[in-house]
């Protein structure tokens, strides 16, 4: 019984891990065909980095990902203290709802009601070409939000309240306070939640290929576009370097996580409780 | 007076998100249903949804390999989550980053290295025709597209289940053994009903991306493909079909939420009789 649980957990773990491997097998791979390894060569590599476009889309990414995810974290800071300092159970169910649409509604959906906002405004003001770095922006920074507040809020609900009191007892104001003693409180939750945006901002294709612009491509919507009629070998290139980008970054996130606290991360968070609520 | 203070420092805090989420949030859905229900000059109609009709066959084979890949997903997720959670504690903690490594990759890489594998002159290929099986097209048959669904969305059904199997009290499975059950009963009686949210979790988060998606149909599916996804995606490409794609985007999402509400009920019934 032991064994066999053991041989399928292996057995599907394989699955899961095969193609991911034949793709930073074959990245490597000297001649240019999917049916056999040949030798070992770093010509993909050195092909990718060749062209422009594909430094332009790591630059437009990285410059997407750090500026959508701080300003998620702030935003998503200012939302969770206060939704969890109001005491209106209504004002907190709402926030709490709202907060949820990004995360059911299907990626698809999130990108095109932003597109169509996006479209709908530049009609009214009769503006041309309005999607671009700023509609990424946004749109990643709104999907982001969900995971900011959902990593941050648990870290209030478990700081000790007597602390506020005393902070504001002792002649902090307000603004003190929050800087002073919630902050430190929560700055584990903040952490993980710039992160977790940063990795989600990365790979994100769906909502960005709605709300891109041809002139402002990132990495996943540069894979789209390279990958549309044939096998490229230096998209396989890209795809290693980003999955181990991600891998570091996941690591990264784990270690963090493992020394501060043994508490699920949000991601596992919005799979445990995605439906529930 | 301090109390004072701090309301209105929480006011200030608070007024940027609520903002945010009311212009980037609620607005855009309401833009959905404005594009939905008007026409090109901005005049009220019900044309769009009507039109819908001669989709009917689009949503029908959607939420046919949807339901297929979401409950294959359950037929090889809850196994694992099964096993995994019976493992030492170490193995579990190397098994759980295993499994959250791929939710983290992108989809579209995912999909992509799929692609590679079955590819028609790819390992999976050759391999068969090397061992004298007659070679196979794969790419572009709808066993393709299901397949990938499975594969990329295994992961999200695996985790939830995995969790809530973690949380059972081992006291209960302790009691159902000392009243008689045998392990097959204390399965079907105990451990089931206790992990029914986190099989509710799983099957949305499996079902939603499913019934959604386009790349996979356009990767795998070899661009012969209609699905949801794809007609949404398609309509979005020319400025004169927006209205239609918002419509059939209006449509899919009440056709989702409907759904969830239905499970929500049904897992949260669930957990009134256990209680």
């Amino acid at each position: 019984m032991k064994f066999l649980s053991r041989f399928y957990i292996f057995i599907v773990f394989a699955i899961l891990y095969a193609p991911i491997l034949v793709v930073v097998l074959f990245s490597f791979n000297a001649s240019g065909n999917l049916s056999s390894f040949s030798g070992f060569t770093f010509y993909w590599y050195k092909d990718l980095f060749r062209s422009g476009e594909a430094i332009e889309a790591l630059k437009n990414s990285l410059v997407l990902a750090l500026c959508s995810s701080a300003l998620a974290t702030v935003l998503g800071t200012l939302a969770s203290f206060s939704i969890a300092h109001s005491k209106s159970k209504t004002y907190q169910t709402i926030m709490k709802s709202v907060t949820n649409i990004p995360m059911m509604n299907p990626d698809i959906v999130t990108g095109v009601s932003m597109m169509l906002l996006f479209v709908g405004v530049a009609l009214i003001f009769k503006l041309n070409n309005v999607l671009g770095f700023w509609t990424m922006l946004i749109a990643h920074t709104t999907f982001n939000l969900p995971y900011v507040i959902l990593s941050i809020l648990p870290k209030f609900k478990q700081m000790d309240k007597h602390l506020i009191e005393a902070a504001l007892d002792l002649g902090c104001t307000p603004t003190q306070t929050f800087f002073k003693i919630e902050v430190p409180a929560i700055m584990p939750g903040i952490i993980s939640g710039l992160m977790m945006s940063f990795t989600l901002s990365l790979d994100d294709f769906v909502i960005s290929h709605f709300v891109s612009s041809p002139d402002f491509k990132t990495l996943p919507l540069y894979i789209y576009n390279q990958t549309a009629h044939e096998v490229k070998f230096s998209m396989y290139a890209l795809c290693t370097l980003m999955i181990f980008t991600i891998l570091i970054l996941l690591i990264a996130v784990n270690l963090a996580g493992a020394k501060r606290d043994k508490k699920p991360t949000a991601k596992q968070r919005r799979v445990k409780g995605g439906a529930a609520k | 007076m301090m109390k004072n203070k701090r309301s209105a420092f929480e006011r200030v805090a608070s007024s940027p998100y609520i903002v945010w989420s009311a212009i980037f949030i609620i607005a855009p859905l309401l833009f959905v249903a404005y594009f939905a229900f008007t026409d090109r000059d901005g005049n009220f109609t019900f044309e769009n949804i009507l039109s819908l009709s001669s989709y009917s066959e689009t949503f029908i084979m959607s939420l046919g390999f949807s339901l297929i890949a979401t409950t294959v997903c359950l037929l090889i997720g809850y196994p694992l989550a099964y096993c995994m959670s019976r493992t030492s504690e170490r193995t579990r903690s190397i098994l759980m980053v295993l499994l959250m490594l791929p939710m983290w990759i992108s989809l579209l890489i995912r999909t992509y290295s799929l692609m590679a594998l079955l590819d028609n002159g790819g390992l999976v290929s050759s391999f068969l025709v090397s061992i004298g099986l007659p070679k196979l097209t794969f790419i572009g048959t709808d066993a393709a597209v299901i397949l990938g669904m499975i594969y990329d969305f295994l992961p999200y059904m695996v985790l939830p289940i995995y969790t809530s199997l973690i949380k059972i009290d081992r006291r209960y499975l302790e009691a159902s053994a000392d009243l008689g059950c045998n392990s097959m009963q204390t399965l079907l009686k105990v451990i089931l009903p206790l992990t029914t949210p986190g099989v509710v979790s799983g099957v949305t988060m499996v079902f939603v991306p499913s019934i959604s998606t386009f790349y996979i149909s356009q990767k795998l599916g070899g661009g012969s493909f209609d699905l949801i996804g794809d007609t949404i995606e398609r309509q979005f490409q020319n400025q004169v079909t927006y209205h239609t794609g918002a419509a059939v985007s209006l449509v899919m999402m009440i056709l989702i939420l409907i759904s969830l509400a239905i499970m929500n009920k049904f897992s949260d019934n669930e957990e009134e009789i256990i209680v």
